[in-house]
């Protein structure tokens, strides 16, 4: 059990950590200075939110273990995380593609965390579900501007949905731990957020002139929350972890 | 008896928050923000609890570090801060005093309530240097993830909105 929740405390710190770092790579490189702003922003929410995750799953461990060492000493094999946050940002529309369905999710989720049985699990929701609502209103003025933009960015953001969907499956398959979990109210029962998950991705698509994938035979791609990943989650995390394996402890 | 001097060393420590600024928007006091959500008194040791304005905010370990500083130099010995995630902070808390005196700093701060979830559609948003109504959003994230970004139609200024929360 406490091992469970442990491990469900780790899936959730590893989505925001890898999405986060993600994100933080247009850091700089941003297609306008005002976007690069605001994606570095959310970037930071989703470190942040990560950084009260980490916190709470050392805190259930004994002293040896602080967030550090969860977030930079772990290797590929121990990281929880979606797929979908891992994989290369690609252009800006399959960034955009990732973060929208993403933080769809994340937004269909944190509303059922709230209500978990588990008050800090409850109160990170909370804390996260105000900051996720920005980040979908931004990724779905995105998702429309490109759909209904030109014929080369309506072109890329199709693109980027072919590439980005078949990482959704795993969104609404819970792993063992969250399974076991789910009957005292600690975890969200990820398989029944999915409607809710659809209306809200289909009504933006719609608006972006683009189609959601109907098609029941897409291949989906799983793993993540087991540890089994893609060979990019390496390279992420070889530079992410460089500093605090390179100068173990290292603080400022 | 005990009782009262207890009430006077917290009432001590409120009003020293008062002087503990926001690094990031140094004309607001934590007490101006909302983020101290109580301070109690227990066997000497005075605990502060604070919450953040969002997950990912820099400055909350700076802060917590002012609020050890303002406390030691003015006699407390024992000093615990707890950072406290629920409720979640809003800008409702935010005080009357603190969004005037935001507004003088050149912000707009935030309009309405949280909760009404107007803060999700498109608002006036009043320009703090010409007043003008006539503002253009330019981008939902500002200089920090608290701000947005806007540009006055009529003055033609860019200035930051601190959003609702
Ligand atoms: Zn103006």
């Amino acid at each position: 059990m406490e091992n469970n929740l442990f491990n469900y405390t780790l899936h959730l710190a590893d989505n925001s950590l890898t999405m986060g770092h993600r994100l933080s790579e247009w850091t700089g490189h941003g297609p306008m200075l005002e976007q690069d702003i605001a994606i570095s922003n959310i970037a930071l929410d989703l470190i942040g939110q990560s950084r009260n995750f980490y916190q709470y799953a050392a805190a259930l461990k004994d002293d040896s273990v602080t967030e550090d060492l969860l977030a930079y000493l772990r290797d590929a094999r121990e990281f929880k995380n979606l797929l979908i946050t891992e994989i290369p940002n690609g252009d800006w529309a399959k960034t955009i593609m990732k973060l929208f369905l993403f933080s769809t999710y994340q937004f269909c989720f944190y509303q059922k965390l709230i209500d978990s049985s588990d008050k800090q699990l409850a109160a990170i929701a909370e804390k996260s579900l105000k900051e996720v609502t920005y980040h979908v209103r931004w990724s779905s003025e995105w998702v429309i501007r490109l759909g209904d933009g030109t014929e080369e960015s309506n072109k890329r953001i199709k693109l980027a949905m072919e590439e980005v969907w078949p990482f959704t499956g795993e969104m609404f398959q819970p792993a063992e731990y969250e399974s076991l979990l789910i009957n005292n109210r600690i975890s969200v029962d990820v398989s029944e957020i999915k409607n809710d998950w659809m209306g809200r991705v289909k009504s933006v698509l719609e608006e972006a002139t683009l189609s959601y994938p109907e098609d029941k035979n897409t291949w989906m791609q799983t793993g993540g929350k087991n540890g089994i990943h893609t060979e990019h989650l390496g390279y992420l995390l070889a530079e992410m972890q460089f500093l605090q394996r390179a100068y173990p402890g290292c603080e400022w | 008896m005990e009782e009262t001097k207890q009430n006077v060393t917290i009432n001590k420590a409120w009003k020293l928050m008062e002087d503990v600024y926001d690094p990031e928007i140094p004309v607001l006091s934590i007490i101006d923000l909302g983020i101290v959500r109580d301070i109690q008194l227990s066997n000497d040791a005075i605990e502060i609890f604070i919450t953040p304005t969002y997950s990912g905010c820099p400055v909350m370990d700076v802060i917590s570090m002012n609020i050890r500083i303002a406390l030691t130099e003015n006699g407390f010995k024992k000093i615990k801060i707890t950072q406290q995630l629920s409720p979640a902070w809003t800008t409702d808390w935010m005080i009357e005093n603190g969004k005037e005196k935001l507004k003088a700093y050149g912000i707009t701060p935030p309009i309405g309530k949280s909760f009404d979830k107007k803060y999700l559609e498109e608002l006036k948003v009043e320009c703090p240097h010409c007043h003008s109504l006539n503002t253009k959003l330019i981008s939902q994230f500002g200089s920090t993830a608290c701000k947005a970004l806007y540009q006055c139609n009529d003055c033609l200024e860019p200035f930051d909105y601190f959003k609702c929360h």
